[in-house]
């Protein structure tokens, strides 16, 4: 790049996002004045920090920066913008960690009660949503963004729009979570079960989302590709809808501006449609459709083969999308919402079986002709194992949808179980596949080791069978022990003994926990060495890792 | 030009995608939600129903703030051993001011929603003491923290007033005597005739052991006393609301 000739001056991005960010900051230091809880005030003073951090450093980056902006190609080679995605990956793998060592604690919690510590902050009522969301959100959204922000690039053949705004987007999300967080541990909570945040959390998670919008559409419009990838369809519809869930659920009146304490707008029965309207859709939108994404660009990549049918995928994505947001009643069967929800809920989440398998055998059938690779490719194993284990949630939910296997499995650990065969087997691994491939590509180096990966798939996936057959085995004999007769016509068991039955299983349930925890600190350390080899370790030419182009 | 061909026209531009997703996943929500905001049948009329008094309420939040509904519902299925085990059937009527609700989705611990009035104050000050000193084979956590901490009443007055926004009955008079009401529901010797004349039934009596001071465990043990005891099912008429 030549001289810097032009005269250097402020982006209205820049200016305008430092004079919001001062503006933030005062503002934020006259509520933690006016606290109504420490609590409160704490979170008050870390968005005051964290605004005050990000206007010095917007600052800061202008007066080191060269006048002219990045350009979009350097001598006809795109120039992508891969600092974010790399921020992103990194926080992945941290928040993921963490995710799984909560969980592994949560669930000893349950084994032995004494791993509560009688500490409030450690309690299983506030750990238990700090694991979630850190499982969901922390770790699943920061590969969500990095991937889509990876593969809206590389697609569109595009730099990432705006230079802020792609850094605002994945600071800004990461600074949602530690606020999300530290405000469950200090028992801030709406209770709505992955939507625990309170009312401020919610509306800066609002700004960020948009942004990560615009941030999103603004590439696709940057393309020099003249069709928009499938991959892209499905983090746009991910986006977009979990936006409209995340609001609609949310709406909610402020004690007051100096209380973390809100009322929701729906009540009782309109509250649990709205939040299982939500709840369900954040695993159909955030949980499934973004990982599809995932899986149409990086399974491709991988196993060196287009996507096996391009109608297909037209038919999954438009029957996924408008299906699975019908779903949510199925988590309210039998309860006091009307019927007539319940029996259309039902029925389209038993309809969503059909477009479930159109995309894990899109998926899967992509291998045509390179089926050979999972013997030699760890890396394509996690992510061909993945989509196995979408097919059997995807089979599990709809059986479990119906009311009358419902009406055994709701309330017990069937539904823990189900929930992390998808969670721990379809997005997680599919998560290990994506950072396994797009890490090395980020930094430009092979993997360190792929004997590493192949001990990970092991590890982790000995402890998934562990839990999810635990929870199987718990779930229905609970639910079996609850409606037992004796032959005179009296309940067989009381509930604390349903409880003790639990007991062995919560042991082989944490169990496997600590294996899957131990194969991700495998990924860590694999990871961590892979980043750090010396940059003259450059990728050999035909290896499978090779960038798009 | 066949239809597959069509979809380019979605593929080629950004912003025709955009609101075909959008106009996709309206559909099921609109259809599964909105009437439930107009239809009657959704929430029938039953005699007894009445917002929380402003100690339960506080109360209620704390069970929100240890997220209780992690592991206790408070639904009870019309199915025949939930209903010997727990009692009538859940309404839709009794959570209808709940914000949020808490019907839950998992039952580590038993259903909560008709625990009024099944154990004593003293029981579940030890159980949420010390939960295993009553019930052996618990796994719940301990709350000591409860008995220890005073309650805060800190613009109590506000809590009912931004729910009287949103419809919630409480009226300017119940909202300026919040503060009063709570103390006085939960002194073992306040005048208590106002208090029960805005919230019929309440109970009030030190709940926690304690009677110098007004405790988190105050709150918490009123609200868990109220559950479920508002409709009197001698005189409800699962007929009455049929059309």
């Amino acid at each position: 790049m030549g001289q810097a000739v032009a005269h250097k001056s402020m982006t209205a991005g820049e200016g305008g996002a430092a004079i919001a960010f001062i503006a933030l900051a005062f503002f934020s230091l006259i509520v933690a004045a006016f606290a109504y809880t420490p609590a409160y005030a704490f979170h008050a003073y870390l968005f005051a920090a964290a605004s005050a951090a990000a206007a010095f450093k917007i600052f800061d980056h202008y007066l080191e920066r060269p006048a002219e902006l990045p350009p979009l190609t350097i001598d006809g080679k795109l120039n992508y913008n891969f600092g974010p995605i790399k921020f992103a990956s990194v926080a992945a793998v941290i928040w993921g960690i963490a995710a799984f060592t909560v969980g592994l604690l949560a669930a000893l919690e349950l084994a032995f009660p004494a791993f509560n510590l009688d500490l409030p902050w450690l309690s299983f009522g506030r750990l238990r949503p700090l694991h979630t969301s850190a499982a969901i959100f922390a770790f699943g959204g920061n590969v969500l963004i990095a991937t889509s922000f990876y593969v809206v690039q590389r697609t569109s053949r595009a730099r990432l729009a705006g230079e802020i705004a792609p850094w605002f987007v994945v600071l800004g999300y990461n600074f949602f979570i530690v606020i999300a967080g530290t405000g469950y541990l200090l028992g801030i909570t709406q209770s709505k079960e992955y939507a625990e945040p309170e009312w401020y959390a919610d509306l800066w998670l609002t700004i960020v989302w948009v942004a990560y919008l615009l941030v999103f559409l603004g590439t696709l419009w940057r393309r020099t590709e003249p069709h928009i990838y499938v991959a892209n369809w499905f983090y746009l519809a991910f986006i977009v809808t979990i936006a409209v869930l995340h609001i609609g659920n949310n709406l909610a009146l402020p004690v007051s501006i100096f209380s973390p304490k809100s009322y929701v707008v729906w009540s009782g029965v309109q509250d649990a449609m709205v939040q299982w309207w939500y709840g369900h859709n954040a695993v159909g939108f955030f949980l499934t459709a973004g990982f599809l994404a995932i899986m149409y660009y990086f399974i491709p990549k991988r196993a060196d083969r287009p996507v096996y049918s391009y109608r297909l995928s037209i038919v999954h994505f438009w029957a996924l999308i408008f299906i699975y947001i019908w779903a949510g009643p199925h988590h309210l069967h039998y309860t006091a919402l009307p019927d007539w929800t319940q029996t259309l809920g039902m029925t389209f989440s038993i309809m969503l079986w059909m477009p479930s398998w159109g995309g894990m055998i899109n998926g899967l059938m992509t291998l045509s002709g390179a089926w050979d690779k999972l013997r030699t490719d760890p890396v394509l194993r996690l992510l061909v194992v993945s989509v196995a284990f979408y097919g059997m949630a995807t089979f599990e939910g709809p059986l479990m949808s119906i009311k009358s296997v419902n009406s055994l499995s709701h309330y017990t650990d069937w539904t823990i179980g189900h929930v992390h065969s998808g969670a721990l087997g379809w997005v997680a691994y599919i998560s290990f596949g994506a950072l396994y491939c797009m890490i090395p590509w980020l930094w430009n180096r092979p993997l360190y080791s792929l004997r590493l990966v192949a001990w990970h798939f092991w590890i982790s996936t000995i402890g998934i069978v562990l839990y999810i057959t635990s929870m199987w085995v718990a779930g229905i004999l609970q639910g079996l022990m609850w409606r037992a007769y004796t032959k005179l016509g009296f309940l067989e068991y009381s509930f604390i003994e349903t409880v003790e039955a639990m007991h062995p299983f919560y042991m082989i349930r944490a169990l496997g926990g600590f294996l899957f925890l131990t194969g991700a600190l495998v990924m860590a350390w694999n990871l961590w060495k892979t980043i750090t080899l010396p940059a003259s370790a450059k990728i050999p030419a035909p290896v499978l890792v090779q960038p798009a182009e | 030009m066949s239809l597959w061909a069509r979809h380019a026209i979605l593929e080629r531009n950004s912003l025709i995608l955009l609101i075909g997703i959008l106009i996709v996943v309206a559909i099921g929500g609109i259809v599964e939600v909105a009437p439930l905001f107009y239809l009657k049948s959704t929430i029938e009329q039953v005699e007894g129903v009445r917002p929380y008094s402003p100690l339960e309420l506080l109360g209620r939040n704390i069970y929100v703030r240890e997220g209780c509904y992690n592991c206790h519902s408070q639904m009870i299925r019309p199915l025949r051993d939930e209903v010997e085990r727990y009692g009538h059937y859940s309404l839709a009527a009794e959570s209808m001011y709940d914000r949020p609700f808490q019907w839950g989705s998992k039952r580590t611990g038993p259903d909560l929603a008709r625990v009024g009035g099944k154990y004593s104050d003293d029981w579940h000050r030890a159980h949420l003491n010390d939960p295993r000193s009553v019930v052996p084979g618990s796994v719940m956590p301990a709350y000591p923290w409860l008995v220890a901490t005073e309650l805060d009443l800190t613009a109590i007055g506000e809590h009912l007033k931004v729910q009287a926004e949103l419809g919630v009955p409480y009226t300017p008079e119940m909202i300026a005597g919040a503060e009063a009401d709570a103390r006085a529901q939960g002194s073992p010797d306040a005048d208590t005739e106002a208090l029960l004349k805005r919230y019929p039934n309440a109970q009030a009596r030190d709940f926690d052991g304690n009677p110098g001071a007004l405790t988190e465990a105050d709150a918490l043990i009123a609200y868990l006393q109220m559950l479920g005891t508002q409709i009197d099912f001698k005189l409800y008429d699962n007929k009455a609301n049929l059309r």
